[in-house]
This record gives C-alpha cells, structure tokens and sequence, in this order.
C-alpha cells in the first residue's frame, strides 16, 4: 500500500504538471499575449499543490484508517486533486506563477532544515518522557547517588555511580592511549611528513576512522582481551577476561583518527610567519612546534579531546562486546566495569516492558550520557570561539 | 665557551631527533594497529570462504519419497542410512549416533534439490555431495585440534591379552621399551589397513592399547610403513570430534571421499543454528533496504537544508538554532538515536519492530547531519562569481541557485553522501534498540518485513560460543569490510574526478 500510494502521489504530481503547462501553453497560443512566468514553472505551481495536497490527505488517511488500509492511495488521489485544483484555476496570463512556486520551494527548503531541530526536540521529549516517569519509581537521588546497580536484582537497585566510573575508567584508558598517538600522529603529519608520506598516512588513518565500531568491538573481544589477560597473567596480575584495559585500548585507537585529524586541521591553521619568526630566532623545528605552534592550537586541540571524549563516553559497541556486564565499583584497569553504553544496551534488547523500572531505567541512563556528550559538545564549541586566535 | 655551545646544540638536536621519532612512532603503532586488526580478521574468516562435504552413494527409495509432495520427503533417512551402511562394522547405538554427527542436519538438502529438479532419479542409485556437520568441517580445516600423523618406522608386533578387550603392543625386542622403539606415547592412536587402537599406557617395557576400531585378528606384526602414529594437541574428553570420528574422517579423506569447495551458501543462505548452515544473505538484503530507506530520506533532507542554509538563510536566531542542533546531532551518540527511534517510531507512531523502515529512519536522522556539513561545504566551494553571473543575466536567485550552484556542487554532495552511507551501513548500536538484533532466518521480503543487518549479524554471532560461528563472524566482517572500502573507493574516485579548483 505504502509503495502504491507513493507511486500515486508522484503519478498525480505528472498529471498536475502537464495539465498546468498545457493551460499556460495554450493561453499564449490562444490570447498571444506573453506569460509572466514559463509554462513550465505553472506546471510546477499546480504539481506542487497536487503534491502537498496527496502528502497530507495520504498522512491523514493512514493516521484514521492505518498504514496498510486501501484508504490510504484513494486519499492520496484525492488529496493530489482538491490540491491541485484550485492552483490549475489560478493560472491566468499575468499570475506571478515562478514567484508564488519559489515561495513555496522556500518553505520546503526551510522545513526540510527544521528536521535537524525536529530531531533534537524528539530526542529530548523522547528521553525526557520516560527519565520522569522512571523517576516515579526511582528517586532522583539514589539514582544519581547510589553506588550499587542491579536492576535485575530484587530488590532492584538503580544506583548509577558504579557505571559512570566505569565509563570514565574506560574513557581516561582510550584518551591516555589516543591522547599522544593522536597528537604526535598530528604534529608529524602536520609538519614533518612529506607531501608523498602524507598521502600514503592520511588514508590510513581514514580506513581505520572508517572501520565499524562492531568490528572493534570483535577485535577487542577475541583477540585484545585474551592478550591483555595473557600478558597480565604472566606478569602475576590478575585480569579479569572482559578487563577495562582491552576495551579501553582498542576504543583508544578507534579515536586516534579523530583526535589526529582535528588537531592536524588545526595546526595547519597556525600561520606560517608565526612558525618563519620562530626559525628565525634560532629555533629548532621541535622546539618551534613545542613552543609556538602548540600554544597557538591550544584552543583546537583542547576542543578536539573534548569531542574526542564525548565519542568515548557514547561509544557501545566496542564495549558490549568487550566490557563486562557485572557493575564493579573500582579504578583498577584489569577489573571488569560496565558503562552507561552497555547497560542501555542491554536493557532494551529483548523484552521491553515500558512499566517497569528496568526499561524506564535505560532512558535515564540515554539522557544522563545525553547531557553529557551535549555538555562537551558545547564546552568544546565554546572554547574555540572564545580562545581562537585572531591572526588576520 | 665554544665547547658548552656546541654541547648545547647537540642536545638541542637530539631532542629534536627524538621528537620526530616519537611523531613517527605514533603514525607506525597506528598503523600496525590497523594492519594487525585486518590480517587477524582475515586469518580468522578465511577459513568460513569455504566447507567440505562427502560423496555418498544413495540409493534414491521411491518408498521415502511421495511423487506428489517430492520436497516433503525423507531424505534424511535415505541419506544417514546410506552413510551407514559404508560402515558396516559400526554396529552399536553410539557409534551409528557418532558417524551420523558427522553430516550437517542440512545434508540433504542437496539431495532434495537434485529430485526436485529431476524426478527421474528416484528409485535410482545417485551420488549425492553431502555437506559434513560444523565440527567435522573443523576438523578437516584442523581448527579443532592440531593432528600429526608420523609413519610407523619400526616394526609393530601386536597380541591380543587374553580374557579383556586389550590389546599390547611391542616392538622388535622385547627386552627395551616399546614406547622408545616404536615413537608412541600414551594416547596416541595407532592407525593400519583394518584396525586403530588408542594406547592407553605404559607396562613393563609394553605398550597397552584399547580397540577404537577392532584390526583383523589375523594381523601380528605391521613392518614399517604399514602403519602410522596419529597425535592430537588437544585430549578427546576437550575436543568436539571424538578419536573415532576423527579416524572416519581420515578414512574419508584417504579414499578422496571429502570435497572441499568455495561455500556459495554463506551467500546465498540466512541465519542459521548450525554453523555450518548459516549465511549472510539475510542480513546483506536488511543491510541494502535500511540504508536504502535512509539514503532515500536523507539525501533529498540533507540537500534542501545544507542549500537553505547556506545560500537563502538569513542570519537570525532561527538559522543559528538550526546550526546549532546540526552540529550538535553530529556528535550525539549513536545509542540515543536509537532510544529515539524506540520511543517515538515503535511506541508512538506503532511502526513494527525488527523493521528495515524504521531501521532507515533511524539511520537517516544519523546520518542527516553528516549528509547537511558535507553539502555545505561543497556548496561553499562553489565561487560567488557563478551565482552573481546567473543573477547578472536575470535568473531569480532560486533559479541561480538550482540550476549553476548545485549542479557544480554535487560531486562534493556525492562524495559527502557516500560517506554518510557508508557510516549507515556500518552503524550497529541505534539498531539493537528497534529489535533488529532477532534470530530472523528468512531473507526479508519487504520494507516492514523482520529483518536484521550485517553488522547486527556480526555482533550476533560474535556472541556465540561455537567454533565455527567464530570464523563466520570474522567471514561477514570481511565481507561488510569489502562493502565499505568499495563506498570509500567510489567517494575517492568522485573527488579526485570531479574535483575542481576555482
């Protein structure tokens, strides 16, 4: 039903546009005085107007009627008929008929853009929703402040701290590994590398920034875990086999490509006389980017890790698949953490029930990580605008 | 004075040496990363590319067969009874369960395709390819457990003990340890024409052995070269083929018995329980209709917005709202659309679950702004001198728009949008969320058919504990890793092509 009423749709919109082109076409032919607009655009005009028209009485029929009703084409034809009628009557030899199409190409265009706030205020209302009817069963204090969680125990507990330490346990890992490799990855391509090492390094980085977290995430499990456990083991540590560090590691280097080619946009951005009044003092290139290059990118490189922890913060799959479920309160990297990712992950695959705390709990969770990446998305946002050098 | 200054600059470039090594050991470590993390998944999927299957001879029983339901009929039966009738000697309840483990549940698929396409056959005496179970597949592709087989270099003397099932072996003098004589150790099995014993241990300078297959009663002594020594790295209580099965194998391969063939089925087949059984073309399909229902949503959105707001918005608080939320949702976990796909496309709006259309809205709310920042900025690309040209000869501003700016900026939109698709096609996480992580062994027929993607199918059978599925996942990651170098290859290819500077 959904195909044929599309189909529908666009067969009116032809008719529409045919019909309005022909009666244009022939008041010229008959009167011969000359059109304001081309025939073509009071074609467009009256396809517009079957268009919006089929759109909106289809939307409606499959609101009363249900999507999979035979209703649905029959109002769509109908819809494109009583849209386009009026507009077809319209057309005479001085209607403004490209104006009042561009009107309403304008509207489309602006519609189209308010999608993007459409879709933060759904995911706002979506999550908020839920979060407050959770918070009905659950105080907002011993969410936010408890320290044990079992939302499978009875009785159930929603004590959040454990979690965010696990998150920021894997978060400070991933940085503290992407942290320098990206950098240092960024200062060489940035300002040692050849124009032909250069284009060899940069899709590298590009593959790797390109490779699927899932598939991450299966490279930390099989293969990074058993070697963290392994080596951990034959130093006499005890690792855990879905340990903090493996996860971490490999979301590390899932970042290293963002850090790097942020921080590298940004050093390219320093001026080059900055770097000319360096060498000329004496410097050499190391101490040049160290002292001149760097503080002057200060402000990007901070906005990158910012957005760079954010990625880490919201990443799930990496750590489904390698970090444990058990919510352990602890700063040791060979532990098994959860993070806020798995446990909305876990929570809402399979069974749903939307009256129980359980699933309630997972919307919590997306809008506490929510709140978070939205406030690093802006600190870093501010601080470019705020700290960025002005240099010409 | 000159010897400290020299010194100093000494020390100056060293540590300038040094940090261009550390800048050059940072890019190698990442790309070793890369490189360790394709050739471990390639190590680990080859294997899944292809599957072995025997040759058994089946006599087609018209008495299994209805010639009006032919797809209804027995042919499980008509070929585990065949396959047990190659081995007469196997007699017992056990061993028959053993050898039939062998082949995959799905054997006789096959054989029901040949009949169906040729009714002939029935009552006749075919040869019908017969695909073997997963840990027999294992084992042939020696994943489950290393195997040596050394020849036998001595000669094997072999007496039966009188009153138990045991057997005793030695070898030339009697006086010296058998083991040292003739290379044994415990557990391992002895292997000649008509019979495998399995030593079991050491006694008096003999070697004690128990039956796995009985031998001739006839033979005594084996001279060398009749025999052979078999060795596994893994013992029979932790291994999933046992040494029996492992010696019918190794019979079936000597006789030439076992095909080993490129597995068309990993393509051509959904999920399945049995490894062996299971194939991508579920997911593939899911994958093409989600990201096709989301390239379809975003690309036209993404368009209009990134040409509204860089060439007909007015700077006011409504445009910085909307540029403010872009670059907001470009960095929203994923996981959250996912939340929000749940509560407003499945609760409020009562889409269906599992569904590739919701799975494509998802994605295209994911993908939205990436598609909006790539058009902008190829948009931007475009010279103002082209627009003021169009203006200047009496195109409205629409019409400059519409038909010199996009046109010129749609390579970079392109390039842009495969990009996104590329990121659509690789994202797992919103989509667990709507129920596409279902055991769906259906390819799905239709936009609100259950269906599941490839890198949902991915994390699926990552989380299974069999062998085989293992190499099937590193299998399908190969394949969705092919999927997206060929989408950034093609980017690549546009921008290089199409690339033009003004």
């Amino acid at each position: 039903m959904f195909l044929w009423t599309v189909l529908l749709i666009v067969l009116m919109a032809g008719i529409a546009y045919v019909a309005g082109r022909a009666r244009a076409s022939g008041m010229v032919a008959a009167g011969g005085a000359r059109l304001h607009s081309l025939p073509s655009y009071h074609g467009l005009f009256v396809a517009a107007g079957a268009m919006i028209g089929g759109l909106a009485l289809a939307i409606l029929a499959a609101f009363v009627f249900g999507a999979q009703s035979f209703m649905t084409p029959v109002a769509a034809v109908a819809g494109g008929a009583i849209g386009a009628a009026p507009l077809y009557s319209r057309s005479s030899l001085d209607f403004r008929a490209r104006n009042a199409f561009e009107r309403v190409v304008l509207v489309v265009l602006i519609a189209c853009s308010g999608v993007a706030v459409l879709t933060t205020v759904g995911i706002v209302f979506s999550v908020l929703f839920e979060t407050l009817i959770f918070f009905r069963a659950v105080s907002p204090i011993e969410f936010l402040f408890g320290t044990h969680w079992s939302p499978n125990g009875t009785p159930a507990s929603f004590g959040f701290v454990p979690l965010l330490a696990g998150t920021l346990l894997i978060t400070v890992i991933a940085l503290v590994v992407a942290g320098p490799l990206g950098l240092l990855s960024a200062i060489y391509m940035a300002e040692y590398a050849s124009p032909r090492l250069r284009s060899v390094l940069k899709p590298v980085l590009e593959i790797l920034a390109g490779i699927p977290t899932v598939v991450l995430g299966f490279f930390a499990a099989l293969t990074v875990a058993p070697l963290v456990r392994f080596s951990g083991e034959s130093l006499g540590l005890a690792v855990a086999s879905e340990s903090a560090l493996a996860a971490g590691l490999v979301m590390g280097m899932m970042i290293v490509p963002l850090i790097s080619s942020l921080s590298d946009d940004i050093i390219n951005a320093v001026p080059q006389a900055l770097r000319d009044g360096s060498y000329a003092m004496g410097a050499t290139k190391s101490e040049t980017i160290k002292k001149v290059v760097l503080p002057a990118a200060l402000p990007g490189i901070v906005s990158a890790f910012m957005l760079a922890i954010s990625r880490a913060i919201g990443e799930t799959m990496i750590v489904v698949m390698a970090a444990g479920l058990a919510a352990n309160l602890t700063a040791n990297p060979f532990a098994a953490v959860t993070t806020i990712t798995v446990q909305i992950a876990t929570l809402l695959v399979g069974d749903q029930e939307f009256d129980s705390p359980k699933t309630l709990s997972a919307f919590a969770l997306g809008f506490v990580l929510f709140f978070f990446t939205l406030v690093l998305n802006y600190i870093a946002l501010r601080i470019v605008q705020k700290y960025r050098e002005q240099y010409d | 004075m000159t010897e400290v200054r020299n010194e100093l600059v000494a020390k100056r470039y060293a540590a300038e040496r040094r940090f261009r090594f550390y800048g050059a050991a940072a890019l190698t470590l990442t790309a070793l990363f890369l490189a360790v993390l394709l050739i471990d998944v390639i190590n680990k999927g080859l294997p899944a590319f292809h599957e072995h299957s025997v040759d058994i001879e089946v006599k087609v029983d018209a008495a299994d067969i209805d010639p009006s339901n032919l797809p209804g009929g027995n042919y499980d039966k008509l070929v585990k009874e065949a396959f047990r009738a190659e081995f007469p000697s196997v007699t017992d309840r056990t061993g028959k369960k053993a050898l039939t483990a062998l082949l995959s549940t799905g054997g006789a698929d096959r054989l029901r395709e040949m009949v169906i396409a040729d009714p002939a056959i029935i009552g006749k005496q075919v040869t019908v390819p017969v695909l073997l179970s997963a840990d027999a597949d294992l084992f042939l592709k020696s994943m489950s457990s290393d195997v040596t087989s050394v020849e036998g270099k001595a000669t094997l003397h072999i007496a039966r003990l009188e009153g138990d099932e045991g057997y005793v072996l030695t070898g030339d003098s009697t006086g010296e340890e058998a083991e040292k004589q003739l290379g044994i150790a415990p557990g391992e099995l002895v292997r000649f024409a008509g019979g495998a014993l399995r030593v079991t241990g050491v006694q008096n300078g003999y070697l004690k052995a128990e039956v796995v297959f009985a031998p001739d009663p006839a033979i005594t002594a084996l001279s060398p070269g009749q025999w052979s020594v078999l060795s596994f790295a893994i013992p029979e209580s932790s291994r999933r083929i046992s040494d029996q099965q492992a010696l019918w194998l190794e019979q079936l391969k000597q006789d030439g018995r076992i095909e080993n063939s490129f597995a068309w089925r990993f393509f051509e087949s959904g999920d399945s329980r049995e490894p062996e059984l299971a194939g991508i073309r579920g997911a593939l399909v899911g994958s093409l209709l989600t990201v096709a229902v989301a390239i379809l949503l975003a690309l036209p959105l993404g368009i209009a917005a990134a040409v509204y707001l860089e060439q007909f918005a007015p700077k006011n608080h409504w445009t910085d709202l909307i540029e403010v939320n872009i670059n907001n949702l470009a960095a929203v976990p994923s996981i959250i659309f996912g939340l929000l796909g749940l509560a407003v496309f499945l609760n409020f709006f009562g889409l269906p679950r599992s569904a590739p259309v919701v799975g494509g809205l998802v994605l295209a709310l994911l993908v939205l702004p990436t598609i909006i920042i790539a058009s902008r900025a190829a948009l931007k690309a475009v010279p103002p001198s082209i627009t003021e040209a169009a203006l200047g000869v009496g195109a409205s501003k629409q019409q400059a728009v519409f038909q010199h700016v996009l046109p010129l900026a749609l390579p970079g939109i392109m390039t842009g949008t495969i990009l996104g698709l590329a990121r659509a096609f690789g994202e797992t996480a919103p989509l667990l969320m709507i129920g596409m992580v279902a055991f769906i062994a259906d390819i799905p027929q239709g936009f609100t058919s259950a269906a599941t993607v490839l890198p949902v199918q991915v994390f699926l059978w990552s989380d299974l504990p069999e062998l085989a599925f293992r190499a099937k996942t590193a299998a399908a990651i190969m394949v969705l890793l092919v999927v997206l170098f060929a989408l950034n290859a093609v980017a690549i290819y546009l921008r290089k092509r199409f690339e033009r500077r003004w």
